[in-house]
């Protein structure tokens, strides 16, 4: 069935970006991450203009990751306190993030910018998730007992604070900053940023697993919800009617991903993710790497008259 | 003044009597709707060549040229070029005020209408249209050749935006003809213009225009104008609808 979108000015087929939509969202459910940096380059491929596909994907990131957030509030896996510190850090991250977007866009190269620091994120991340997945997984298979979390320097940063749910005493100066990172990265790059943030909790906060993810959403949602309203407001790209499609698909999808994500032990689910964002920013590198197609590309800059 | 005007009247229609033909055409559909299961459409123009009194005896056979081109836009082409082994985009052309739709359309292949001489001056084939470009501060359009100007020609071709068929136009009779104009399914929104040319021995007699518009209309229309003109309503609104999908979804799938 096809359907035409109002400010794409395409016509798509429902059940195809529905298909997008729902395989994305499992993923999200699954790994607790957003998954925009799977959506847009899908909805690229099948004829949308990135602009158009960034703001878009950004609406329908919010969808998701707010039933997510509900599913995981409801077993208490949201820590308030922490996710109102990161918060903090986040917006202003994101408005960060919008104008230097803004100025790199005026200085041209700003999609080898995006790409290049896909590629560099995504395979550091990437790799780095897919090792330590691989070690965990080994250690348990050998069956020995996993190193006792050492306390690192970030423990001894001053601003102490108690986060009750997720057990841990730690400095806010660490969590702003993260959420400050994520936040920027994730304007300037169109991505919601949960694959990098979950992995930092982990590794550099010590946040305990049970809590990470639902935190993790609660962040994704509010700068995601933020960057829909930017993009709405000074560029007028969001398309309501993809944005609508991609989000029932999503929703339904993120369900059955995180009901999938439960039955997987950590560690594989580590790998599995790591794997994935592993190969996305292979992708992009072989894409910056080989001859491309075509050498030449035409982008319209708006239509008059 | 009224005077001087009179007589350039004067002077002037004798040329356009010898122009002994008259165009009459007509497009199926002038207005063309999009709705949400559209998905192409394909317009047909017809008309006929009417003669009269002093039209030459032996001109019995005509040849046709239709221009259709879309709502104009600028353009930018850019080149990627390898630099430190990876493809970057290191070079560009900017198109202005180009067509965003162009279709050339003819009875049978433009060398044997007319001469390169007339084809290059009355922009027959797609070789021959103007595709102004801005070359280091200069507005110009560059040689057929030009590796932007081909590039970009064959990648709007591939998008089915910009055509040229010299079998397109069908003559019933001898002055009756037809042509099928087709609107791929990403058509750019706006006012088309037709321009029928007419040719005989080679020579061109005389042209016609006429035109056709592409709106949005209903609910794409107004999600269009809501979006421009009411931005920050518009946000909200789809924020809404994500934490209203969102929030339907948990309830829909929850386990109790």
């Amino acid at each position: 069935m096809q359907l035409y979108l109002p400010i794409a000015d395409l016509p798509v087929n429902v059940f195809l970006v529905l298909a997008m939509g729902a395989a994305v969202g499992f993923v999200s459910g699954m790994f607790g991450i957003g998954g925009g940096f799977l959506m847009t380059p899908l909805l690229i491929f099948i004829g949308i203009t990135p602009a158009v596909a960034v703001a878009s994907v950004a609406s329908h990131i919010a969808a998701s990751s707010f039933s997510g957030a509900l599913a995981y509030w409801r077993r208490r896996a949201i820590d308030p306190a922490l996710a109102g510190v990161l918060l903090c850090g986040g917006v202003t991250g994101t408005a960060l993030g919008v104008w230097t977007f803004t100025q790199l866009r005026a200085l041209g190269q700003l999609d080898l910018m995006i790409a290049l620091s896909y590629v560099v994120l995504l395979t550091t991340v990437g790799s780095l998730m897919f090792s330590e997945g691989l070690r965990a997984l080994m250690r348990t298979r050998r069956g020995t007992v996993p190193p006792r979390r050492t306390h690192n320097w970030i423990h001894g940063l001053p601003l102490k604070m108690r986060f009750k749910r997720s057990k841990i005493y730690l400095s806010v100066i660490p969590i702003v900053i993260v959420g400050i990172v994520i936040g920027f990265i994730g304007a300037v790059m169109g991505i919601g940023g949960g694959f990098i943030l979950v992995p930092i909790m982990i590794y550099l906060l010590r946040v305990p697993t049970s809590t990470v993810i639902g935190t993790s959403m609660v962040l994704t949602l509010v700068t995601m919800l933020f960057a829909t309203m930017l993009h709405a407001v000074t560029n007028h790209l969001v398309d309501a009617v993809l944005a609508l499609i991609l989000m029932v698909g999503g929703v339904t999808g993120a369900q059955f991903g995180a009901r999938a994500g439960q039955k997987i032990r950590g560690e594989q689910l580590r790998l599995l993710l790591g794997l994935l964002i592993l190969s996305v920013g292979v992708r992009f590198a072989i894409e910056l790497v080989i001859r491309p197609e075509d050498l030449f590309t035409i982008r319209e800059l708006g239509v008059s008259g | 003044m009224k005077r001087t005007l009179l007589a350039a009247l004067l002077v002037l229609l004798p040329g356009s009597v010898a122009h002994a033909e008259r165009l009459i055409v007509s497009v199926s559909n002038h207005r063309v709707t999009v709705t949400p299961n559209y998905s192409g459409e394909e317009l047909v123009l017809f008309g006929s060549v009417e003669k009269d009194a002093s039209t030459p005896a032996d001109r019995t056979t005509y040849d046709l040229v239709v221009t259709v081109m879309g709502p104009r836009a600028d353009m930018v082409t850019r080149r990627k070029e390898r630099t430190f082994g990876i493809w970057i985009n290191t070079d560009y052309r900017q198109f202005l005020q180009v067509p965003s739709y162009l279709a050339l359309f003819a009875n049978r292949p433009f060398e044997f209408i007319t001469s390169p001489e007339i084809a290059r001056r009355q922009q027959i084939g797609l070789n021959n249209v103007l595709l102004t470009q801005r070359v280091s501060g200069d507005y110009a359009d560059v040689v057929p050749n030009d590796a932007f100007r081909s590039a970009f020609i064959r990648l709007r071709t591939q998008r089915g935006l910009y055509r040229e068929d010299a079998s397109a136009v069908t003559f019933l009779t001898p002055t009756l003809f037809r042509t099928g104009i087709p609107l791929p399914a990403e058509v750019p929104i706006g006012t088309y213009e037709v321009e029928i040319k007419l040719f005989a021995n080679g020579a061109f007699i005389g042209k016609t225009e006429t035109a056709f518009e592409i709106v949005k209309v209903g609910f794409e229309q107004f999600v269009a104008t809501t979006a421009r003109q009411n931005g920050l309503v518009y946000g909200l609104v789809t924020a809404a609808m994500a934490l209203m999908t969102g929030w339907m979804a948990s309830v829909v799938f929850r386990k109790d």
